[in-house]
């Protein structure tokens, strides 16, 4: 059996940031699990720039990025095992795991991040009717083929969903001599960030169908054609508005999914609404010494951050190792109010950890003029702060002295117009 | 010349097959697709039905009783995942109390055993997320849940090790009767081939009427029947753990809800006639109708946690009941024909049948002294610890998993690829090791199992198709590729 201070199940970004810091913060033994050749996560397939801009101040591809952390590691004694398999982590921090090498392990650690990730919804997700023929994939899957595999995945294209991953995978296919042929998104607005609309769809002149969505896939082998509906305030399609396009390809954009298979077998309490863990603001889970960050935790629009988040909880890893700090009662609970589709962290301890902590949240609809409030038990107003523009596709922040929240068993934050 | 050629590698060409290469014959399977239970052998309930639905004095009724045992037997021989789950037939007023106590006599009469009618604080106790309607139920505890395709490549793979020859892509276009023999036409990627027999087995599913008006007109028809479903999450497969359904109506047994032996739960089927045998769509329409009936059952089914949506076809006919008679003109040319439900059940004791029916008209048959009548796999995440640490060290390739979602590794796929019937295509990889059947539907791993497959069959991997025919992945090199 192996024994480590701290094991990292999962070696990109988040993991990596986690290791590092608790690295930063006195932790020697430290062991990242990696199931892919190498370390790095999706950030390998993302070749186009745009990464880094808040924590590196400067632009820099996927793969760059990676890298930046994988030479600030290779100083370290962090251990890097790639290639290994995490199949089972108990609530004892037992860590069940495979690889070639050393084959069935058993590693016991004092503490565990969490930095799994997360995977794409499929077309089973959202039950798009219609054949099954090849052609349809997740834009990440495509991304993986065209960027790391180097094969083309079809001639003429159609996208649905307008987040950034089908934005760029838009403008990839088009680089690559593929006819993109639509841009397809439920919602009356893009998913995506201003800056992809721009330079993926308007430079190339892809037309991007707002309040419109896919509803049949035609082709019995290879995707022949693809149906697509306007819809109406309930996102349910209008009969009569069907634009069929001939293709051959059909991407999805339509969702991330945190991946936390590994957390259920640790007995981690998860967030129906992020999808991810129940955290304190030291990023700690319900189990004692587990903690998680990243895509795994909640989706994140930017890769920095994800960085940022991960920096925490290395740091706090550190010291619940050094410590052995334990969480108070004096624990105020994050509740989602009006407008708010799912908060991080949802548990703040008064006592233990730093003296603030930032709150991350996402709105559920396109607000205009809104004024993000924090309320107390008693509805009187501890926070709140103006904000012109708030979309459900951009993580809001916001900053709270841990002082503000004094004698309060639950605070509610919501958006008032 | 072969002894018996069957035609179709369903789930009753399969049975056939390996019922036969328990002989000293010489026996051909031509299947017109690129992989075995392609057809509605993969897209059915997968259920293993206890036997009180089909009228007494059938050959629905006598196949399906008897197929049940056969199966429990047939699945721990060839290592096929099954579970004798039991299975509940719901009643929610009067009218359905009425007719399970038909169905119970009808099962009795047709020799089921273990069978009960039930209370709704039974049923409850039973199964405490079915909803508070119920008035009571059938309890049929022989009823179990089976993978339907695996129960079809098992006996294929036992077939060919045992002689029997598999030929994919081979579309039967005519069928000349001679005084001795057939001999049967195909076309092969295009091209004319002929294959001699002294015996067909007509096993074509949905075809079979086609097949069989080479050389006779046929007295059956098929109408296919058309029925959708809802693949869900392991999240949500321990929701039940006996297959439950509504009463039967003209329309068949309804929409049920049941776990898989994957540990998914299914949802489905509906029931429309259509008439392109080949239409395995799915409609908005029918779906939201199956998931409207099945909240009658069940209404803590979560269908944001839904994998998959597909569709079957059913090899139903005119009238309702299996044909498994010699052709008026010949009998050494055998149907198999109409087989909808319990055709997955009924099938092996069908081929048992079918094989004497032969032996009748003259197929000598003499038994191998060298049969093997086993056939098993290597599942990597149901090994404990220890079996895992010697897998790893006697092939190291299992050490590395492929399949995140369903912890699949490079050595079960290895294999698969290099079966008795090989998997040629990322969904027959699927289909013998569930690599890509989780909930991820192959977005991480089927780049990988592409490269693999193009690596072990040493070919192009723009060649590689995800299942029939013509399904192609990659179109071509990127620029810099």
């Amino acid at each position: 059996m192996l024994e480590y201070d701290l094991v990292v199940i999962g070696g990109g970004p988040a993991g990596l940031a986690a290791a590092y810091s608790a690295y930063q913060n006195g932790v020697t033994k430290i062991l990242i699990l990696e199931r892919d050749d190498i370390t790095g996560g999706i950030l390998n397939q993302c070749i186009h720039n745009g990464f880094g801009l808040h924590y590196f101040k400067e632009e820099l591809t996927g793969p760059e990025y990676a890298q930046r952390f994988e030479e600030m590691l290779k100083d370290t004694s962090v251990t890097i095992m790639t290639q290994t398999m995490v199949l089972e982590v108990t609530p004892e921090k037992q860590i069940f795991a495979v690889n070639q090498t050393e084959g069935y392990i058993t590693i016991c650690a004092k503490a565990i991040v969490f930095s799994m990730g997360c995977r794409e919804r499929t077309r089973g997700a959202i039950a798009i009717p219609g054949d099954r023929p090849s052609g349809v994939f997740t834009a990440g899957t495509a991304q993986r083929y065209i960027n790391i595999e180097g094969y083309m995945v079809g001639k003429r294209v159609v996208i649905l969903g307008s987040g950034d991953i089908g934005l760029i995978m838009a403008r990839r296919m088009k680089l690559e001599g593929a006819e993109v042929l639509a841009v397809v998104e439920i919602m009356p607005y893009s998913n995506g960030l201003n800056r992809n609309i721009v330079q993926c769809l308007n430079d190339y002149d892809i037309p991007l169908y707002l309040s419109h969505t896919v509803t049949e896939i035609r082709g019995k082998r290879r995707v022949e054609q693809i149906v697509v509906s306007q819809v109406d305030q309930d996102r349910m399609p209008i009969s009569g508005t069907e634009i069929v396009f001939d293709c051959d390809t059909l991407l999805l954009s339509v969702g991330l999914i945190p991946e936390n298979e590994i957390s259920k077998t640790a007995k981690v309490t998860l967030d129906r609404r992020s999808n991810g863990a129940v955290v304190y603001d030291d990023m700690q889970t319900n189990i004692e010494g587990i903690f998680a960050c990243g895509n795994v935790l909640h989706v994140h629009d930017l890769v920095d951050f994800v960085t940022e988040e991960s920096m925490k909880a290395g740091k706090s890893a550190a010291q619940y190792i050094l410590n052995q700090y334990r969480h108070s009662e004096q624990t105020v609970m994050v509740e989602n109010g009006e407008k708010v589709s799912y908060t991080v962290p949802q548990k703040i301890d008064l006592a233990v950890g730093e003296p603030e902590t930032d709150l991350f949240f996402r709105v559920n609809q396109v607000i205009h003029h809104g004024i993000i409030t924090v309320l107390g038990e008693d509805q009187q107003v501890l926070f709140s702060k103006k904000k012109a523009h708030l979309l459900p596709a951009e993580m809001e922040k916001i900053h709270l002295k841990k002082e503000w929240l004094t004698k309060q068993r639950q605070i509610t934050i919501l958006i008032e117009e | 010349m072969y002894d018996v050629i069957i035609i179709g590698a369903g789930v009753c060409g399969a049975a056939v097959a390996r019922e036969l290469s328990k002989y000293q014959l010489k026996v051909l399977c031509l299947e017109k697709e690129n992989d075995v239970a392609n057809g509605t052998s993969k897209a059915n309930s997968g259920i293993v039905h206890a036997g009180y639905d089909p009228k007494p004095g059938t050959l629905m009724a006598k196949y399906n009783v008897l197929g049940n045992q056969l199966i429990q037997q047939l699945a721990k021989d060839l290592d096929i995942p099954y579970r004798k789950s039991g299975s509940l037939v719901l009643a929610f007023d009067e009218q359905d109390m009425q007719t399970i106590k038909q169905l119970y006599q009808q099962g009795i009469e047709n020799g089921v055993p273990e069978l009960s009618l039930i209370s709704k604080e039974e049923v409850k106790a039973l199964e405490p997320n079915l909803t508070e309607e119920i008035k009571g139920a059938l309890y049929a505890k022989s009823a179990g849940i089976i993978s339907p395709w695996e129960l079809a490549i098992a006996q294929f793979d036992n077939a060919v090790d045992n002689g029997v020859e598999v030929e994919l892509e081979q579309q039967v276009v005519d069928i000349q009767k001679q005084e001795e023999y057939f001999t049967v036409i195909t076309e092969h990627h295009g091209k004319t081939q002929q294959f001699q027999a002294a015996f067909i087995v007509n096993a074509a599913g949905v075809h079979t009427d086609t097949i069989c008006a080479f050389i006779s007109q046929p007295k059956f028809q098929i109408v296919p029947n058309k029925g959708q479903y809802f693949l869900l999450d392991k999240s949500q497969g321990d929701l039940v753990t006996r297959v439950i359904f509504q009463c039967p109506s003209k329309a068949g047994k309804g929409v049920l809800v049941a776990p898989t032996v994957h540990g998914n739960l299914i949802v489905g089927p509906d029931a429309v006639d259509i008439e392109d045998p080949e239409d395995v769509s799915t409609t908005a329409k029918q779906l939201a109708y199956i998931q409207r009936v099945a909240s009658k059952t069940c209404d803590k089914i979560q269908y944001r946690e839904s994998i998959r949506n597909f569709a079957g076809v059913r090899a139903q006919g005119l009238i309702d009941e299996f044909i498994i008679e010699a052709a008026p003109e010949t009998d050494r040319f055998i149907n198999v024909a109409n087989i909808k439900s319990p055709g997955l059940t009924a099938s092996p004791a069908i081929a048992i049948d079918v094989v004497k029916m032969m032996e009748k008209a003259g197929l000598r048959l003499i038994k191998k002294s060298n049969y093997l009548s086993t056939r098993s796999m290597i599942r990597f995440k149901e090994l404990s610890p220890e079996e895992k640490q010697k897998i790893i060290q006697q092939d190291h390739r299992y050490g590395k998993v492929i399949c995140r979602c369903e912890t699949v590794t490079e050595g079960e796929i290895v294999a698969v690829i290099h079966a008795p019937v090989p998997a040629t295509t990322l969904d027959a990889v699927k289909r013998r090791c569930q690599a890509g059947m989780g909930r991820c539907q192959g977005g991480f791993c089927s780049p990988r199992v592409l490269d693999i497959l193009a690596r072990e069959r040493n070919v192009a991997p723009e060649t590689i198709c995800k299942d029939k025919a013509g399904s192609y992945i990659l179109t071509e090199k990127t620029h810099k590729g």
